[in-house]
């Protein structure tokens, strides 16, 4: 059926190694490919029969921790959120750190698909797809927290409005439930995305799978799609609505979740900077995961043609940008505290650098105030082992400002009588830990059986796509 | 059905059908094609209506639920102020817009689109498997009025095309 043509089957080696400084003017897709190579070296990727032994060994691995998230949570049911160390007054803990931690990871992924997509930036292609599954594990992981934390997870439905016999509707004027919604529509609209974006290239697996199983399953995702022009007519204008849709979607997300802590009156919290500075550090972070993903996976899997350089400086130049913004948010909120001469304020700020929790304030700012200025050499953008350090030392940095902001305004608010200390179970590592081997181990699923990056279009970016003008050959 | 080698031949061959006066017919192809829309004279503007119906129906439902759950069916009086406080009902608004916005971009393209469809006669060409990998076809169907079994294939062969093969129902 699938007869090899000689004439696009060769692939030209010629693919030369994109040298220094991977400006501008490189491609982003590395030289000599066409339809076919591209097609066949992506989608080999899913159908080769063999499993490679390191898969298996990641998968284990991470699969080992999803099941340590599996027995916290059993023991949480069991027992109740004491096995957490919240307490009064921090009654908030891992698990909104955690919860904001993991969604923020998920704007990059949007980001990517959407905003750089209405921007026409080409380079966005191989890194959309796997940066869309990263953000739909990501706020998988994020959504868990909340619920977790009601204490009654199983009546967790109750937050969402619907006719019952007790006649309670929720409080429409409570933060925590545009979160409800802010979240429920951004995962909704995210796995609509990536969906959408997958259906052709569920096609081609169902064309080019050798077994019955991959045929039909395959086949019964693609739902039919034969890429007729009158179908991609509109699926063009479908996938750009949803990405004008997705574009202030993801703002609003972040900007909710930081209505979380600015809507109250905490000291610390209640500060206008707070949507633009949480949009700014969730980019930051995502950025940060998919540098942090993006470096194993085309090292393991040899696409260097696809990620090419170019795409590390790129995102490295995006981390150094919202790393600057963050930046810039940490210096208004010491410099509100001060200028507001309001004394719990004052108190908040002093109390964050020297108190108790100082430390951390100090890692913080290393890891995401002086770590990220290294971007601004080419030589260090380029290099993709130390962006690896880097970007897990921003990962670590936007963990530690979560349990900042999250712990040392709770723990010492308005009344020195009620002030307390919060220290991390136990339970509260293995939740954290857990979330962290499901996100892997939904991962290494998806790179087995999903194409992980955009196939259809990887094709767009070969260089005969465009019909040459005035027709003829 | 006739297969091309690249989308230049394809977008060719689909304005030469055009002016030979065949209306039914459907290009297939790898990578979508600005070109081609227009070759085929292709306009159909349905789908950002329906996006827009889907989101102005979304965002009025989404504060129509609000202020039905918090002036009417569930009203709470919390230190005198007003039940009906517009401003904190804007976000929730804002997201059932969006969600349903997009629910009805997605829904609206696929049944727009007749999808899902588990059979269509292209799939009974062997070589059409290749669509969704480097090849390019044109179709012209039999309910078009100028189709003739002889005469078409001979048409769509005079377009240099590499196969021309008919596709059975």
């Amino acid at each position: 059926m699938m007869t090899p043509d000689p004439v696009t089957r060769t692939p030209k080696e010629a693919h030369t190694p994109i040298a220094g400084a991977a400006g501008a003017g490189v491609p982003v897709i590395a030289p000599g490919h066409n339809f076919a190579t591209v097609t066949d070296k992506i989608s080999a990727i899913v159908l080769t029969r063999r499993t490679s032994l390191g898969w298996w060994f990641g998968f284990a691995i991470a699969f080992a921790l999803a099941n340590v998230l599996l027995v916290s949570i059993g023991y949480l049911v069991a027992v109740g959120v004491g096995v957490w160390g919240i307490n009064q007054p921090v009654a908030w803990g891992f698990a909104i750190v955690n919860f904001v931690w993991w969604i923020g990871i998920g704007h990059a992924g949007t980001l990517i698909s959407a905003i750089l997509l209405l921007f026409k930036q080409t380079w966005r292609t191989s890194i959309n797809r796997f940066a869309e599954a990263m953000t739909l594990f990501a706020v998988a992981c994020a959504g868990l927290f909340p619920i977790l934390h009601l204490g009654r997870p199983w009546l967790a439905y109750w937050l969402f409005p619907y006719s019952n016999t007790m006649n309670v509707w929720p409080q429409f004027r409570s933060p925590l439930v545009w979160d409800v919604f802010a979240v429920s529509t951004y995962a909704t609209v995210s796995l609509l995305f990536w969906f959408v974006g997958l259906i052709p290239d569920l096609a081609t697996l169902r064309d080019r799978s050798e077994s019955r199983a991959g045929r039909v399953i395959y086949g019964a995702l693609a739902m039919g799609w034969r890429g007729s022009a009158h179908h991609w007519h509109r699926y063009e204008t479908a996938y750009l609505l949803l990405a004008g849709l997705a574009t202030p979607l993801v703002v609003s997300v972040h900007t909710i979740v930081s209505f979380d802590f600015a809507i109250s009156v905490i000291p610390g919290w209640h500060a206008t900077v707070f949507p633009p500075y949480f949009v700014a550090g969730a980019i930051y972070s995502g950025f940060a995961m998919v540098l942090t993903l993006a470096i194993p996976i085309r090292r393991v899997y040899g696409l260097q043609d696809f990620i090419t350089d170019r795409h590390l400086n790129n995102m490295a130049k995006i981390l150094l940008v919202t790393g600057l913004i963050v930046a810039y948010g940490y210096m208004i909120e010491a410099f509100m505290a001060w200028y507001s001469a309001n004394t719990y304020e004052v108190y908040m700020m002093r109390n964050r650098m020297t108190g108790p929790y100082g430390p951390l304030y100090w890692a913080l700012l290393f890891c995401n105030v002086l770590t990220p200025q290294f971007l601004w050499s080419n030589k260090i953008r380029t290099n993709a082992l130390l962006l690896f350090i880097i970007s897990l030392i921003v990962n670590v940095g936007m963990w530690l400002e979560r349990f900042v902001i999250v712990v040392t305004s709770l723990h010492r608010d308005f009344l020195p009588s009620s002030w307390g200390r919060y220290e991390p179970t136990m339970w509260d590592w293995g939740t954290y830990m857990g979330t962290i081997g499901l996100f892997l181990a939904l991962l290494f699923l998806f790179l087995r059986f999903l194409p992980m990056i955009s196939i259809f279009e990887m094709r767009t970016l070969v260089p005969d796509a465009k019909p040459d003008q005035g027709g003829a050959r | 059905m006739a297969e091309f080698d690249s989308s230049t031949a394809l977008v060719d061959a689909a304005h030469r059908a055009y002016n030979e006066g065949y209306r039914k017919m459907d290009a297939y192809s790898p990578v979508p094609i600005e070109e081609l829309h227009e070759a085929l004279h292709m306009h159909d503007d349905r789908l950002p209506k329906i996006v827009l119906a889907g989101g102005i129906l979304g965002g009025l439902g989404g504060y129509g639920l609000q202020y039905w759950a918090s002036v009417i069916a569930y009203p709470m009086n919390v230190g005198g102020r007003p039940l009906h406080s517009w401003p904190a009902f804007i976000p929730v608004t804002f997201e059932t817009t969006i969600l349903a916005a997009a629910l009805s971009a997605v829904l609206g393209m696929l049944a727009l689109n007749g999808l899902p469809q588990p059979f269509h006669p292209v799939f009974n060409v062997p070589r059409f498997a290749l669509a969704s990998r480097n090849r390019f076809f044109l179709c012209i169907e039999a309910r078009d009025a100028k189709f003739n079994i002889d005469s078409t294939r001979q048409f769509l062969e005079s377009l240099g095309a590499r196969e021309v093969t008919t596709v059975e129902d």
